[in-house]
């Protein structure tokens, strides 16, 4: 299989279809429109549906009615457009139904911008709707990975019964880079056995629902919920390392603001400053002990975490670093995108109030 | 080696397909590359401009703050960029629509008729494939065979029967800056 050069936008929405999605739900907003777009042209080709519903509300609920009668399902959308739906991916999460959601950030609050953000990292990961539930949430940071996490997004939320969330932003979205179309690490998935396909009598009719209204058996639900979470914790976090091995400072950053950051690693050097980067790949599971990890090694002095938003991730970084080294934050937000020089010089002011 | 370029005009010009052409081309040559566009609330006749980077090594910021070269096609797009080349590097300027001189002293400018060339060739939408012509001779980021290779996954089967006039373009580009 060669390599094509691809949008994200596009590249996602390819990799869904070759991981055998066959129902796209979605409604259009920029930056993601590609996506529904490319969906509309492809899924018809391939035996699949494509329906461009009339709200978000609207898509998110017949993704919930396709991942109950067991199909692989996505929608798309950006930042407000995902505020819309968290209602449905609540009901989800409850009702334990798998399926791949895309949000290509925009800046926010409210409706915001059109250029990149990643000011949704607390709504992704600290369960944007109401209830005790999580999404897997992965963020990519080059087209390939993209397509590579879509396609392996879709047997995560499989394999554990829950939504996956595909975390970019605009610039992953609308740029182009060649992209292969792999299967790697397939995962032997369990059937579907609970999916609403008709019992014929059969078998015992299964149920779809979140409505428990006894607090004994919602809480048993719950817990039983939870200790699935505790399994994704323990076999699912992804995390990049680079350049940690010396490093001085190590810059915390995910999505595109890693790509910038993996620059400032070489400018840095030439000013003598080592400084490394770890880079979550699943942003839900945290890759917490990593950071602890690192924050152990003398030589460490400090952590930048590096966001377009006004410091979310940070706060998850906090966490993980645990005090044992002091924590700094450099951000960008409302679809401003953090220049290298800028980094640059907050590596410095860090280095030198360490150094103090 | 890393080429950043970027290339600038306004919407209609073919921006976008230039710069696809040379990441298309760079891809073809096993480098890395990426290709961003400005995106916003822009249409035909506003301002366009793309990000491409071809490279031995792996592509870190798909954004460009120091470019190796850029290509300004119209006047508004030399005043934003003009200060992005990197001192050494290579700026483009489409003279039939830009009547200033470069005001930069420590880079290389070239001065390419790219719509009269155009039109010579009996249609100056080829203008873009011109200047990229211009861009490939100065800079060697890909070889020409690779950019025309390119032009048929980029302009797609149904508009195959351009591919001579732009393959001319894109060799008067060249004579022009030799």
């Amino acid at each position: 299989m060669s390599k094509v050069l691809m949008k994200g936008n596009e590249a996602i929405a390819e990799a869904a279809i070759r991981a055998g999605c066959r129902y796209f739900f979605g409604y259009p907003i920029t930056p993601q429109n590609e996506i529904p777009a490319y969906m509309a042209k492809r899924m018809p080709e391939t035996g699949g549906c494509f329906i461009q519903a009339e709200s978000e509300v609207s898509a998110i609920n017949m993704v919930y009615g396709a991942a109950g009668a067991g199909a692989r399902v996505m929608t798309s959308s950006s930042s407000p457009g995902i505020s819309l739906k968290q209602e449905g991916i609540s009901y989800m999460a409850a009702a334990e139904l798998p399926c791949v959601i895309v949000n290509m950030v925009r800046g926010g609050p409210g409706l915001g911008g059109i250029q990149p953000a990643q000011s949704d990292y607390f709504q992704a990961t600290k369960g944007g709707g109401h209830g005790d539930y999580h999404l897997v949430v992965l963020a990519p940071s080059t087209i390939q990975e993209a397509a590579d996490l879509v396609i392996e997004g879709f047997d995560i939320a499989d394999q554990y019964r829950n939504p996956v969330m595909i975390l970019g932003d605009g610039i992953l979205g609308q740029m182009m880079e060649p992209v292969e179309f792999r299967f790697s690490n397939r995962r032997e998935l369990p059937p579907k056995t609970w999916a609403t396909t008709g019992h014929t009598g059969e078998r015992p009719r299964n149920i779809i629902n979140s409505l428990i209204i006894d607090p004994q058996a919602l809480e048993d639900h719950v817990n039983r919920i939870y200790q699935k979470y505790g399994h994704i914790m323990k076999n699912e976090v992804k995390v990049e390392c680079c350049n940690c091995d010396n490093a001085d400072i190590i810059v915390a950053a995910y999505g595109t603001t890693s790509r910038i950051v993996k620059s400032v690693i070489y400018l840095a050097r030439q000013e003598g400053i080592d400084v490394g980067l770890i880079r979550p790949i699943t942003l839900w599971p945290f890759p917490a002990n990593e950071f602890s990890r690192w924050a152990d090694r003398q030589h460490v002095k400090a952590f930048l975490t590096v966001e377009m938003s006004t410091g979310q991730m940070v706060e998850d970084v906090r966490l993980g670093v645990n005090g044992k080294k002091p924590v700094f934050f450099y951000g960008r937000t409302g679809g401003m995108v953090p220049e290298p020089s800028a980094i640059l010089e907050e590596i410095k002011k860090v280095m030198r109030s360490v150094m103090k | 080696m890393t080429h950043q370029i970027i290339i600038a005009g306004f919407g209609g010009q073919g921006i976008m397909s230039m710069g696809q052409l040379l990441a298309y081309a760079g891809m073809l040559e096993d480098k890395n590359v990426s290709w961003l566009p400005s995106y916003g609330p822009e249409m035909r006749g506003g301002t366009a401009n793309c990000n491409v980077i071809i490279s031995d090594d792996m592509v870190a910021s798909p954004i460009i703050t120091k470019a190796t070269a850029v290509i300004a096609m119209n006047k508004p797009s030399l005043d934003k960029f003009e200060n992005a080349v990197s001192r050494g590097g290579l700026l483009l300027i489409n003279s039939s629509l830009i009547d200033r001189k470069a005001s930069r002293d420590d880079i290389e400018v070239c001065y390419i008729p790219a719509n009269e060339i155009a039109e010579k060739l009996g249609n100056s939408r080829v203008a873009n494939m011109v200047m990229l012509g211009s861009y490939i001779a100065k800079s060697n980021a890909v070889s020409p065979g690779s950019v025309i290779n390119s032009l048929t996954k980029v302009l797609g089967s149904s508009k195959a029967h351009f591919i001579p006039i732009n393959q001319k373009a894109l060799s008067m580009g060249a004579e022009y800056v030799k």
